[in-house]
């Protein structure tokens, strides 16, 4: 089964905001929602590393789990939508996301909170493929149009990709063997590494063949 | 019998302050067992369902890897 990910290459990632603009910019996003943003981490500082973030996909997602409604489903791709007319607004999901990606949309006066919105991975809702309903709710289906996440495709230093799983693993494996460094780091070898790729070449043992 | 009403008094008190100390030990965990619920909402089709496709997973499933291939430089400019 696909699974469709997000990965962003902080090494590359120069805080442009590309991939932010490019999201308000392809799913009409109201104000006030930001469906992907650019995080930095050590601001000014030696070492600062920048990371867009959105919603995940997760593999277990805890959104699905807490929401009252259950307005929640995951596509045959690994991909975490939701049914907008199901979705009461309720805010479960903002607390149980570890990466702040539901965000709810202030129209009303007195901080009213609209239905939830969130990272679609440009594939659209529960509604017929790139019909006007599901752009009015959910934005733009470029899975049904053979094309990939807008905010990845628009990346000028190709830091957020996006894709099938296996892909991205090879394009970033690649990525780190050109460049010499990060293949180092702890869990590299259980998430990027080949099977088998770890194992050491076998030894003749020592001492000869036993007689 | 007054030495025995002070016996019993210190062994209901031992009996209760042990009671109290054994109640720690029936501390049940306290993370939370969350249950999946099922989708209630409204069925979606699938992206490979459009054309060109037209219900045909792995042409849809090779034309998206294709595509993800161009976000590798190192295949791009070979």
């Amino acid at each position: 089964m696909a699974r469709m990910k997000f990965l962003c290459d902080a090494e590359r990632c120069i805080e442009c905001n590309g991939c932010v603009t490019a999201c308000k910019q392809e799913n009409d996003i109201p104000w006030g929602v930001n469906r992907r943003r650019v995080v930095t981490i050590n601001d000014g500082v030696p070492g600062e590393r920048s990371i867009s973030v959105a919603c995940m996909h997760c593999s277990d997602a805890p959104c699905m789990a807490v929401c009252p409604v259950d307005c929640f489903y995951r596509t045959d791709d690994g991909i975490v939508l939701h049914d907008k007319d199901l979705c009461i607004g309720c805010g479960y999901c903002f607390y149980a996301c570890p990466f702040g990606a539901p965000q709810f949309p202030q129209a009303g006066a007195f901080g009213v909170r609209g239905k939830m919105d969130k990272c679609t991975f440009c594939a659209g809702g529960p509604e017929a493929n790139n019909s006007e309903a599901e752009f009015k709710k959910y934005g733009r289906n470029r899975l049904a149009e053979g094309k990939l996440p807008a905010c990845a495709e628009m990346c000028a230093t190709k830091a957020l990709i996006a894709g099938e799983a296996n892909v991205l693993a090879n394009i970033y494996r690649e990525r780190v063997s050109v460049r010499g460094s990060g293949g180092e780091i702890w869990g590299w070898a259980t998430a990027y590494g080949l099977p088998g790729a770890e194992k050491k070449p076998q030894q003749a043992p020592a001492g000869g063949p036993k007689s | 019998m007054r030495r025995r009403g002070v016996a019993g008094i210190i062994i209901a008190a031992g009996a209760g302050a042990a009671l109290l100390g054994l109640a720690a030990c029936g501390e049940r965990p306290q993370v939370v067992d969350y249950k999946q619920g099922t989708y209630q909402g409204k069925p979606d089709t699938p992206a490979w369902n459009e054309k060109p496709w037209n219900g045909n997973r792995q042409e849809w499933s090779v034309a998206i890897d294709t595509r993800a291939q161009n976000q590798n430089e190192y295949k791009r400019t070979r």
